[in-house]
C-alpha cells in the first residue's frame, strides 16, 4: 500500500501545488503524455500521485479513496456535510485566494450590509409578490451564511456559470459567487457587500479521516508530513 | 434510533386511534407537497431541512417536512367548521446537523379549526397530550408568542419599526439586533450613515440594472431617512422586552410577574388576560397550573410559527432528545394560506418513534 495524494489535474492550481511540494524536496510530475492522467512522486518513499478534478477531492477524500488532498476550502465546506468530521486541515498553501461574496447592483446605494439586503428583499416581495433571487452555485454555504445574517424573503436560484450577468438578464437580483479581483463584478455594475465575505478561500492541503492506513502507511505518512512541515 | 419501523407504525396507529375516540375525523395528505407552498412560507432556510425533488410537469416537489400544510389547505379548501382532524404518518427530514437523528419518522397530529373560545381550544388540545403522554413521565412546557407579540405591539417606536421586529419575532439573533439598533445601543453602520449624509445618493449611482427599479431604491432611501429621524426607543423599553422574554416559571407565577412588568407596558393586559383565562381552562380540565412550566420564549424556532399558545414535551433523562411532542396555535398561518379567509387553529404532534424509545 501506498499514500495516495489527490492534486488537480490541469492548470495553475495543478503547477503551483507542484511548486509548493517542489519547494519541500517533494517533486510531483505527470508522467507520459499530456493527455494522460498519470503522475509520479519522488524525494518521498511510498506515496503515489493522483490527478483529479479539484471538484472531485473533496469527495474523495471524504470516502477514504485518497489520503490526502489538495483543493480549496469553499469546495470542501460546500460539498461536505459536518466537513471538520470527514478531514483535517493540514496546510493552506497560500495560493488560489478566492472569497466567496454576495455582490449587488452598485446602483443600490440604499444596500450596503446584510441588515439592508433584508429590508430591500422584504420591500421587494411586497412589491413583486415573489421573494429577491441571488444566484449562486455555492447554496449551502450562502444559506447558512444568510440565515445567520438573520436575512428573510430570498430565494437562491441555481447558477453554474456566468454568474454575474443573471441581473441584467432578469433572472436574479443579487448573485453570491467566488471573485478573486472584482474587475468582473465591476465590468457588470454590481458591488460587493460591506461584510465579511461567506468563505476566504484558498488552496489548501487536507486529510482523509476515513482512509485506512496500515503501520506502512504510517510510517510514509510520518515521512512525508516531516518534509512538508505539516 | 432503535426502534424499528412496525413498532413505529404500530404506535402512531394506537395513537391516532386515541385521539380519533376523542372525537377527531381521521385524514391522511399526499407524500409530495408544492414545494413552493412550502417555500413561500418558511423561507429558503426550509431547504437544508427537508427533500427537495424535481417533477418534470410539475416543477419542484417536497416530501412533507411535516403535516400542518397540507391539512391547513385540506381544511380551506372543503372542511367543515368546526372541525377536529387526526392524522398518522411518515415525515421527511434532512439531518445536516445531526446525522444520528432519522430522516425518516412517523407523526400523529390532532389538530382543532374551532371558532370558539381560543383558551378552551388551547387547553382541550394541551390537556389531551398530557394525558395521552402521562405513563412516560414527561416534563411540560408552555409558552404564549402571543405576549411578545402584544409586547412589541406596545413599544413606544413607529409602526415600521414595530413591523420589523414582529417580522423577526422567529428569528431571535436578528430580533436583537434590530432591538439594538433602535435603542442606539449599536451604531448607524458607517455606510447608511455616509449615504444618509448626501444630498443625492441616486446621483453617482450609475446605471440602474434589475428587477429593482431606481423608485425602488429611492422609496428605501426616504424609509431610511423617517427611521434615522426616529427617536432612539428608549433603554427602559428595550428592558421590558428583555423582562418579558426572561419570564420562566411556574404559570401561576409567570402570570403575576408578567402582570407585574404590565404596570409599565399596559399593551400586556389583553395577552396577559388571554393566558389567564387558559390556565382557568387547563385548571378546569384537571391540569396543575401551579406546577406547569411557562417560557415566555417558548415556540421561537423558525419551522413552527405558532403565534399563540405553544407547547412541548420533554424526556428530561434524554437531553439527546428531540421533544416527544410539540404543539401550539397558529392562526396567522391559516390567514397566509387562506388567500382571504382564515379560521383559527391550534393543534399538535407525538412522535412515536421517540415515545418507544422513551419507554424503553
Amino acid at each position: 500500500m501506498t499514500i495516495k495524494l489527490g492534486v488537480p489535474s490541469k492548470g495553475r492550481l495543478m503547477e503551483k501545488t507542484f511548486d509548493w511540494f517542489g519547494a519541500r524536496g517533494v517533486k510531483l510530475s505527470r508522467s507520459g503524455s499530456d493527455r494522460e492522467y498519470a503522475g509520479a512522486v519522488e524525494g518521498v518513499e511510498d506515496v503515489s500521485l493522483v490527478l483529479l478534478s479539484a471538484g472531485e477531492i473533496p469527495r474523495e477524500l471524504a470516502a477514504g479513496r485518497i489520503h490526502l488532498g489538495v483543493t480549496g476550502t469553499d469546495l470542501v465546506r460546500e460539498k461536505l456535510v459536518q466537513w471538520d468530521q470527514k478531514v483535517e486541515q493540514l496546510a493552506e498553501l497560500g495560493f488560489g485566494q478566492a472569497d466567496l461574496i454576495v455582490a449587488v447592483p452598485a446602483a443600490w446605494v440604499d444596500v450596503d450590509t446584510l441588515d439592508d439586503l433584508d429590508g430591500a428583499a422584504a420591500a421587494f416581495r411586497a412589491r413583486h409578490g415573489f421573494r429577491m433571487r441571488i444566484a449562486t452555485k455555492y447554496h449551502r454555504l450562502v444559506r447558512d451564511y444568510l440565515r445567520m445574517g438573520g436575512v428573510a424573503d430570498y430565494q437562491l436560484v441555481d447558477s453554474q456559470g456566468a454568474t454575474e450577468g443573471t441581473v441584467k438578464n432578469l433572472t436574479a437580483e443579487a448573485i453570491a459567487d467566488i471573485t478573486s479581483t472584482g474587475e468582473t463584478l465591476r465590468a457588470n455594475h454590481l458591488k460587493v457587500l460591506a461584510e465579511e465575505p461567506v468563505l476566504r478561500s484558498q488552496a489548501t492541503l487536507f486529510r482523509s479521516r476515513a482512509a485506512k492506513l496500515t503501520e506502512a502507511d504510517r510510517e510514509a505518512m510520518r515521512g512525508l508530513s516531516e518534509m512538508l512541515g505539516v | 434510533m432503535g426502534v424499528n419501523f412496525a413498532a413505529e407504525k404500530a404506535e402512531a396507529e394506537r395513537l391516532r386511534a386515541v385521539f380519533a375516540e376523542a372525537g377527531a375525523q381521521p385524514l391522511d395528505c399526499a407524500i409530495m407537497q408544492s414545494a413552493e407552498t412550502l417555500l413561500d412560507l418558511y423561507g429558503e432556510d426550509i431547504r437544508a431541512r427537508a427533500y427537495v425533488t424535481h417533477d418534470p410537469s410539475r416543477g419542484e416537489m417536497m416530501l412533507r417536512p411535516d403535516f400542518t400544510v397540507p391539512v391547513v389547505e385540506m381544511h380551506m379548501s372543503h372542511g367543515a367548521d368546526p372541525a377536529r382532524y387526526t392524522y398518522a404518518g411518515e415525515v421527511f427530514r434532512r439531518q445536516e446537523e445531526h446525522p444520528e437523528r432519522p430522516s425518516e419518522y412517523y407523526q400523529v397530529g390532532y389538530e382543532v379549526f374551532d371558532r370558539g373560545d381560543q383558551a378552551v381550544l388551547d387547553a382541550e388540545v394541551f390537556a389531551l397530550f398530557a394525558e395521552v403522554l402521562k405513563p412516560h413521565a414527561l416534563r411540560p412546557v408552555t409558552g404564549d408568542i402571543g405576549i411578545l407579540t402584544a409586547a412589541v405591539a406596545g413599544l413606544q417606536t413607529s409602526q415600521k419599526r414595530r413591523d420589523a421586529l414582529l417580522r423577526h419575532i422567529w428569528r431571535p439573533r436578528r430580533f436583537r439586533a434590530l432591538l439594538d439598533r433602535y435603542s442606539g445601543k449599536t451604531p448607524v453602520p458607517a455606510t447608511r450613515a455616509a449615504m444618509l449624509a448626501q444630498a443625492d445618493p441616486m446621483a453617482k449611482a450609475g446605471p440602474v440594472i434589475g428587477m429593482r427599479s431606481e423608485r425602488e431604491i429611492e422609496a428605501r432611501i426616504a424609509a431610511l431617512r423617517a427611521d434615522a429621524a426616529e427617536p432612539a426607543l428608549p433603554r427602559g423599553q428595550v428592558e421590558l422586552i428583555d423582562a418579558v422574554l426572561a419570564v420562566r416559571e411556574t404559570c401561576s407565577f409567570a402570570l403575576e410577574h408578567l402582570r407585574d412588568i404590565a404596570v409599565d407596558m399596559p399593551a400586556l393586559l389583553p395577552a396577559l388576560e388571554t393566558f389567564e383565562r387558559r390556565c382557568d381552562a387547563l385548571s378546569a380540565r384537571g391540569i396543575d397550573v401551579a406546577e406547569l412550566d411557562f417560557e415566555a420564549s417558548y415556540g421561537r424556532s423558525s419551522m413552527e410559527y405558532y403565534d399563540g399558545f405553544a407547547f412541548g414535551f420533554v424526556c428530561e433523562s434524554r437531553p439527546d432528545l428531540p421533544p416527544i411532542a410539540t404543539g401550539g396555535r397558529y392562526d396567522a398561518l391559516t390567514r397566509r394560506l387562506g388567500g382571504g379567509q382564515e379560521i383559527p387553529a391550534v393543534g399538535g404532534v407525538i412522535r412515536p418513534g421517540i415515545l418507544l424509545e422513551v419507554a424503553r
